[in-house]
């Protein structure tokens, strides 16, 4: 019975507990509750997956109102796939979070922001749910608004310009995408994915819908940060409370991803947009400019949220350029760097949020000395560095073969060149904070410092595992992973 | 306990010791039992493979999949039986040797110090077994990381400076270059197991083998083949034992025993040599011999000079390996254990005169033999099987690359021994001269007693090497 209702449930549990929060006021109150809802929203995503991986598709009609009428959930491979790692990252993120918001956010304040953390998880899981392309954008909206409130918490007064400024981008890239719906509306009368994917073939040499296309895109683009519509990201991550940073590096770049993946692959899957239309070739200059782009900038950065800031730009270089090969091993290989990035950053950017709360600020300066005061902490870190550079056992490995052979198999050597080459760039940055946090002397009239609670190290060591975990047996991931690309270059599961 | 359960055992020993040694580091006398005792152990259960592998056995085991269809999976053979024992035996001699040079040298972070040492030796020995290349490079790549503290032991700026090129170097061309190679194979055979006669051929065209070839052999930095050579004289701000187990056994036998390993079970030695194109490792490997032996006669630095003396060395091995025949590649493996031995005995040398007196200059060893006899004496030995004079280790080896090279007309390769031998004796020699029969200065003793066992028990080794190779002959003769 409740069995069938699942898929709403995961939308519907964040969104009725934000207000709650809002009621509670406490916020160790308001912690406890986000932290058992944010749980629950895993269990069920577990057990959708299972479900998913077992009998096919999921399809949910709200209120029992059939497509393309009523609104209807649709929960394929990807859609799980990407569910799992929103609420499972949601999860350890929630349950490092509670010093760490103690100390970045003002106390009065503290219940607001577990209210605007629902929100935000409701906006992305409904993303990921969702078989409609209006109602997606109401959850972009949801998870956008939320994030800009998020973000705007930060202790540092930049948080608010930041904030500001992703909320112009984030705002344009939304219309842009509403635009691009508007414009298939017109030549379909549909909003249904499915019945997208059915009409638009018969129409697709209009002007019309190529515009919609070209909006759709940028307007994406934007949201997920390819070079170059990433300049929002950056400050936002760097000024953002240390919670936020981990929780949106991994999970809100990476379903602006998943809308990507939905709209180039689903909804226009039966035209073949990203051959017939080039949009194949613009992505991949543009994923090999952010890598090498991105990289070089983030060796500059002195501030070490902002280096790994400007490394997620260069690393959703790399997803976005798996899926331009459109090939099943490409988009295996972005896939699975999809779930493989969410787990490295979110550790690294956990991992710095320890050093914020014991040392105060994360400069390279800060970071001096750090790997014997704070070795924990710095060891999590590490690893997730080493993840970044792609050293076998640990994930990023994993994503770098996959890339490779997908470069090789279409006899592009030369991008599996710039792959690897791109690579070494991460050696440079990571090593950085390496030499710093461990041949660097431990700056004189320090405060002494000690390692982080338990309460952060446990979640942060569970992710650094899983980076290693993930990446010593990829077959499970990689086999959804495959399954996944199949099944979308074979017209889309919709 | 059946061979499977060895190779496991032999491999998670070093992991166990380095966790207990962690544990122990409040009290040094535990901890440096603990570190001799797994050093023991290993090498005992490494030993016990021998008797499987000489009656033809070639036990396996298969830990899990890391990769749809490519497994993480171990074999022993011979070769790497061979580099497996020799790591693990000289391991329990450095240990002994550590304890009395760290300690002398009152250095700091011993623990992280023996902790690293025991992930390193753990790497060496599961590159040593590894059955297919991907699990070779998981370890190669894992050996890289678990010996950069040690090479910034340190923690001076010198220190961090030798530490960005030693991890420049070795990371960029494995990244780079032998991670392209490894995928690059897997997709043209389907395959990256060791196989013997190896699994591209027929697979691909002559070009594409020459381009993979390249790829691997620069690939494998830790060979140090020129132009990637800089990484070693760069490691060796190491401690001494650093440079005398790690840089000159452990690290970068794992880089020419690749190398055979990759001639050997993934080209095949039959589809190298009908190819043309293939003799220009011949010509990079004769010509980085000769190189680092003018370079190392200009070193004034002991260790410097000791660091291009084992990039020639190395290049022994390559360039046997690259002659093709039979015989060469019997010269090759007995090589990687012959240099071992007198390498480290050099190091230890070198290491025990800095103890004592501080000196690390070439030019500061006059008279040194006198103060310091078992020391120099065992530097006498070790040099003199650099060179490849009877009755020293050096000499059995090179006795069967020359042999291979002339079996097969390669008058090139024979040229290129001579010639370094004449170099190796030039820069080996004088420092034996200077040491014995030169004027003292300074006023100092032999070694602690450590040092001075240790020492003592690799000349020995490079001797008995000579009048017993047979243990290491049986395994190479497995091999073709």
């Amino acid at each position: 019975m409740i069995d069938g209702q699942l898929p709403i449930l995961q939308v519907v549990l964040p969104l009725m507990m934000a207000p709650v929060t809002l009621i509670l006021r406490n916020p160790r109150a308001a912690w406890m509750l986000t932290l058992v809802v944010t749980w629950a929203t895993f269990t069920i995503s577990l057990s959708l997956l299972m479900q998913v991986l077992d009998s096919g598709t999921i399809i949910y009609k709200i209120g029992g109102w059939a497509a393309p009428w009523g609104i209807e959930y649709v929960l394929d491979k990807v859609g799980a796939f990407v569910m799992v790692i929103v609420s499972g990252i949601g999860s350890i993120v929630l349950t490092y979070s509670r010093r760490s918001v103690e100390m970045e956010v003002p106390e009065d304040r503290i219940y607001l922001f577990y209210t605007m953390f629902l929100l935000c998880l409701t906006g992305l899981m409904g993303i990921v749910i969702t078989g409609d392309v209006f109602n997606l954008f109401v959850f972009l909206e949801i998870s956008s608004l939320s994030s800009y409130v998020l973000i705007s918490l930060g202790k540092d007064r930049r948080a608010l310009t930041a904030a500001f400024r992703y909320l112009i981008m984030g705002t344009i890239g939304a219309t842009f995408y509403i635009i691009g719906v508007g414009l298939m509306y017109m030549m379909t009368g549909t909003l249904n994915m499915a019945d997208l994917s059915a009409l638009i073939p018969a129409v697709a040499d209009t002007r019309t819908i190529q515009a919609a296309l070209a909006f759709l895109t940028v307007g994406i683009c934007l949201k997920l940060a390819l070079f170059p519509l990433h300049l929002w990201l950056p400050n936002a991550y760097t000024y953002a409370p240390s919670v936020v940073t981990a929780f949106l590096a991994s999970t809100a770049t990476k379903v602006a991803v998943y809308v990507l993946i939905r709209i180039v692959f689903t909804v226009f899957g039966g035209v073949g947009v990203m051959e017939g239309l080039g949009v194949q070739h613009i992505l991949m200059a543009l994923a090999l400019t952010a890598m090498f782009a991105a990289s070089t900038i983030a060796i500059y950065q002195n501030n070490v949220k902002r280096l790994f800031a400007y490394s997620s730009v260069a690393q959703i270089g790399y997803i976005i350029l798996g899926l331009s090969f459109v090939s099943e091993s490409g988009v295996a290989a972005g896939i699975i760097h999809l779930f493989n990035h969410a787990i490295m950053k979110c550790a690294i950017f956990m991992g710095l949020g320890c050093v914020v709360l014991r040392i105060g600020g994360v400069t390279i300066k800060d970071m001096h000395g750090l790997g014997h005061r704070m070795p924990w902490t710095m060891g999590a870190i590490v690893l997730g560095g080493l993840s970044l550079i792609g050293i076998p056992m640990t994930v990023g490995f994993v994503s770098k073969w996959y890339l490779v052979r997908a470069a090789l198999e279409k006899d592009m050597w030369f991008i599996a060149v710039l792959i690897v080459l791109s690579s070494l760039l991460a050696v440079i940055y990571v090593w950085r904070i390496v030499e710093a946090a461990y041949l660097k002397p431990v700056p004189e009239n320090a405060a002494p410092v000690h390692e982080a609670p338990i309460s952060m190290l446990l979640p942060l060591w569970v992710m650094a595992l899983a980076s290693i975990y993930f990446g010593l047996d990829a077959t499970n991931t990689l086999s959804i992973a495959l399954d996944a690309a199949n099944a979308l270059l074979h017209g889309g599961v919709l | 306990m059946s061979p499977e359960t060895t190779i496991q055992a032999a491999m998670i020993t070093p992991l166990v010791g380095a966790v207990l040694i962690s544990f122990a580091g409040r009290w040094p006398n535990v901890r440096e039992t603990i570190t001799l005792v797994t050093a023991v152990i290993m090498f005992y259960l490494v030993a016990s493979l021998y008797p499987h592998v000489m009656d033809g056995g070639r036990p396996s085991l298969v830990v899990g999949e890391m990769l749809p269809g490519l497994p993480i999976a171990f074999m022993v053979e011979p070769l790497g039986l061979l580099f497996a024992l020799i790591a693990s035996f000289l391991w329990i001699i450095n240990s002994i040797y550590s304890i009395g040079y760290m300690r002398a040298h009152n250095e700091k972070k011993q623990t992280r110090f023996y902790v690293c040492f025991a992930l390193a030796l753990a790497s060496s020995v599961a590159i040593a077994f590894a059955g297919n290349m991907l699990t070779l490079f998981v370890f190669y790549e894992a050996l890289t990381i678990s010996t950069y503290p040690l090479v910034t032991h340190a923690g001076s700026d010198k220190a961090k400076q030798g530490g960005r090129v030693y991890l420049g170097i070795l990371l960029s061309t494995s990244i780079g270059l032998l991670f392209l190679a490894i995928v690059w194979t897997w997709m043209i055979a389907g395959t990256v197991d060791f196989t013997p006669g190896g699994i591209l051929e027929g697979k691909a065209s002559a070009t594409v083998i020459g381009i993979l070839l390249a790829l691997y052999m620069f690939g494998i930095g830790k060979a140090a083949l020129m132009p990637f050579h800089r990484w070693l004289p760069a490691a060796m701000v190491a401690p001494t034992p650093v440079s005398a187990l790690l840089h000159a056994v452990a690290v970068v036998k794992a880089g020419v025993f690749t190398i055979v390993k990759v001639v050997v079970y993934i080209f095949g030695i039959d589809l190298l040599s009908v190819m043309a194109n293939s003799d220009w490792l011949l010509y990079i490997s004769g010509f980085t011999l000769l190189c680092a032996s003018i370079v190392a006669l200009r070193q004034d630095n002991l260790k410097r000079r000791l660091a291009y003396s084992t990039i020639s060395q190395l290049s022994y091995v390559v360039m046997a390996t690259a002659i093709l025949a039979p015989l060469s590649i019997v010269g090759a493996t007995l090589h990687i254990a012959a240099h071992a031995f007198g390498k480290i005995t050099l190091f230890f040398a070198a290491g025990s005169i800095y103890t004592v007196s501080h000196k690390t200059e070439v030019s500061q060893l006059d008279g040194i033999g006198r103060r310091m006899p078992w020391t120099m004496g065992a530097f006498a030995i070790g040099a003199l099987s650099m060179i490849g004079v009877p009755p020293t280790a050096g000499f059995i080896s090179k006795w069967y690359i020359l042999h291979g090279a002339l079996d097969s007309g390669q008058i090139l390769a024979v040229a290129v021994i001579i010639l370094s031998t004449l170099l190796n004796a030039g820069y080996f020699l004088p420092i034996v001269y200077a040491a014995f029969f030169r004027k003292a200065q300074g006023e100092h003793g032999e070694a602690p007693l450590p040092i001075v066992i240790a020492l003592t028990l690799t000349a020995a080794g490079t001797v008995l090497f000579f009048f017993f190779p047979g243990i290491f002959l049986e395994l190479a003769r497995q091999l073709i």
